[in-house]
């Protein structure tokens, strides 16, 4: 009964880390349905493009200045503060939606970077973050004799 | 997951339109003074030129263009949000003076200033003694 599943795990030893994926998206999912975590501010996509990743998160409205980008080997943070408005007296707010506040994010690439070739531009309100590989890390073809 | 749906909600009763991209609800704060009503709308990819705001009559909507939003010559290798366009549709009162709407757009943030018309300001009534 048990053993189909023990000879799966054998054979993909490298279950484990989707399976704690797993056990923390249900968690995410039965703990704060509707809130958003902390871990996932900003929403990114990951390209590739030409040899290098391209990160890229949408902040509207965030002053340049007040984003802290850095990497450090696989890992790529992402941290900043969100525009305060300032309320003079008498000012209330009506509705609001937009979020406010700081925010951390670190964001686990799937190879080492070159950090000194970073660069990362924020237009928009779209930060975009090009991260290329290091070049002795390239996969190389092997030829098959 | 719901983290999506916090983030970005699709408008599926926005105007039907020619381009093929998705269209998305911005999120808006709205705040007052005593002179006027704020609207400060978040949307990403979008500057002055690819922003539209119409008024007709008492409704107010406001459209937002996303052009270039997919990089050429990548590959996408893993997706939180979805690149489209912005529309959402208010509806105002006759409290605001339609002549003196402001509009700005910084950093894919739209700013409307909308000025109360002066018959709805609060006024102070200065009490004589008779």
């Amino acid at each position: 009964m048990f053993n189909p599943s023990l000879w799966r795990f054998r054979r993909y030893s490298n279950a484990m880390p989707e399976l704690l994926n797993l056990q923390r998206e249900m968690n995410r999912l039965f703990s704060s349905v509707g809130q958003k975590s902390p871990e996932d501010y900003p929403a990114i996509n990951i390209l590739e493009k030409d040899g290098a990743a391209v990160v890229t998160a949408e902040l509207p409205g965030i002053d340049p200045e007040k984003i802290d980008v850095s990497v450090s080997g696989e890992i790529l943070t992402i941290a900043g503060s969100t525009l305060q408005e300032t309320f003079a007296q008498g000012e209330t707010y009506l509705r609001q939606e937009r979020g406010l506040g700081n925010f951390k994010r670190n964001i686990q690439l799937p190879f080492q970077v070159n950090s000194q070739a970073v660069e990362a531009r924020y237009e928009k309100g779209i930060l975009m973050i090009t991260l290329p590989r290091i070049k002795e890390n390239l996969p190389k073809k092997i030829k098959i004799k | 997951m719901v983290e999506k749906d916090m983030q970005k909600m699709e408008n599926v009763s926005a105007t039907e339109r020619v381009r093929n991209v998705k269209t998305f609800v911005p999120r808006v704060d709205i705040f007052e003074n005593k002179d006027s009503l704020f609207l400060v709308a978040d949307m990403p990819g979008v500057d002055e030129k690819t922003v539209d705001i119409e008024l007709e009559k008492n409704v107010l909507t406001i459209n937002g263009r996303v052009e270039n939003g997919r990089i050429k010559d990548a590959t996408m290798m893993y997706s939180e949000y979805e690149i489209g366009d912005y529309e959402r549709v208010f509806t105002l009162s006759d409290e605001i003076d339609r002549d003196k709407i402001v509009a700005t757009v910084r950093n894919g943030v739209l700013r409307l200033e909308l000025p109360k018309a002066e018959k709805v300001k609060p006024k102070k009534i200065a009490i004589k003694a008779a």
